[in-house]
């Protein structure tokens, strides 16, 4: 598993690998996908496993089986930190603070504008 | 050189027909759903190298087409060594078949990639990449298992000592080897045996398992001639048990 990137470990054909020690019972990992170099990598789901090794070896015929793949990441489910179903109300107001969307002025006028010409259309057709 | 190269080719297609057929029948039954969906891609990929084989078969060197060489040729025309045609037993021979016979493969394939023959060089480098996955799912199932529990070690040592001389079989030479070799079409069996051992030791070691001894006596030969182990017939039968009904058939 050795890399020059720290922050990543790489599977490695290398026979020298040493295997980590488990338990009888499986452990789930969170599968991310990445279709072409340099795009971000997307969640696709879990696979069950006893060890990272066997979790990539996993998920590259569960969620690498169709269409293109260029590299899959796998993280231990229990290394996944998030929030309490509870906090949503956090995210609540969110939605409406349209003015934080850099795009949002854009494309308001633009749908104005068209939605206008419809509205005008109508009219004169009636 | 054309028998030369028709030997080759056969011999690696009808392995791959037939352990692709073999690993086909963990389909639905596997241990887990991740491992079920695995090794039957893993059976699909090796009935893709049959198929492409003997396209370079049948469009170069003149042969029927892929389906009337898999389906329609008789037990004793099958050129496949008879460790793939082993039962899939328990999931530890499976494993451990797939650990001896893919490396073996990987090697082959990665040699081919400079054949002078172009065709299956070129179907060498295609393919390749999938082979390198095969061996390192039979990789970290053989280093898991060896490294598990009681059972699992005992297991996998047992698997292993059981196929060790039908493994070596891969390697029987036919009789134009020399051939081969002077043409720069493949460096012979003794040679990828060779690097087969110096592959995996270092895992088997990692894994803690013991390498069996070789007994040259024991060494299942036979099936690059035609003659096969009890098993090969049945499997035909069954592999061909649609096309026989309508022999004429078109699909």
């Amino acid at each position: 598993m050795n890399t020059l990137d720290p922050r990543i470990k790489r599977l490695s054909l290398d026979p020298s690998t040493e295997v980590e020690k488990t338990n009888s019972h499986l452990i789930t990992y969170e599968v991310f996908h990445q279709e072409k170099r340099g795009k971000h990598v997307t969640h696709v789901g879990i696979v069950h496993a006893s060890n990272p090794e066997m979790a990539l070896v996993m998920a590259k015929e569960v969620f690498g089986r169709r269409g293109k793949t260029t590299n899959l990441w796998v993280v231990k489910t229990s290394d996944v930190y998030t929030f309490g179903s509870d906090d949503e109300d956090m995210f609540e107001t969110t939605p409406e603070k349209t003015f934080r969307d850099p795009a949002y002025y854009k494309v308001r006028d633009r749908i104005e504008k068209f939605q206008n010409k419809q509205k005008f259309e109508h009219e004169q057709r009636t | 050189m054309s028998n030369a190269l028709k030997d080759l080719l056969y011999k690696m297609a009808d392995d791959a027909l037939i352990i692709g057929h073999r690993n086909s029948e963990w389909t639905g039954i596997g241990p887990m759903l991740e491992e079920d969906l695995a090794f039957s891609s893993m059976a699909q990929d090796k009935i893709g190298h049959a198929q492409a084989l003997y396209k370079i078969l049948n469009e170069v060197l003149g042969e029927a087409d892929a389906d009337t060489l898999a389906f329609k040729r008789e037990e004793k025309q099958f050129k496949c060594c008879h460790f793939v045609e082993q039962p899939i037993g328990e999931y530890d021979f499976s494993i451990v078949r797939q650990f001896l016979f893919d490396h073996a493969e990987l090697i082959r394939y990665d040699i081919l990639t400079q054949s002078s023959f172009q065709p299956l060089a070129q179907l060498a480098k295609k393919v390749k990449g999938e082979i390198k996955y095969h061996v390192m799912h039979a990789d970290t199932f053989v280093k898991q298992l060896g490294n598990g529990t009681e059972e699992s070690k005992a297991r996998i040592q047992s698997s292993l000592n059981y196929a060790w001389h039908l493994a070596l079989g891969i390697f029987e030479k036919s009789e134009f080897e020399n051939d081969l070799i002077a043409e720069n079409i493949f460096v012979g069996e003794d040679e990828l045996k060779k690097r087969w051992l110096e592959k995996i030791i270092p895992v088997m070691e990692s894994a803690n398992l013991k390498v069996p001894a070789t007994d040259e006596i024991k060494i299942v030969y036979g099936g690059r001639k035609g003659f096969h182990s009890e098993y090969l017939k049945p499997l035909l039968d069954e592999m061909c048990e649609v096309v026989r009904t309508d022999i004429d058939a078109e699909w």
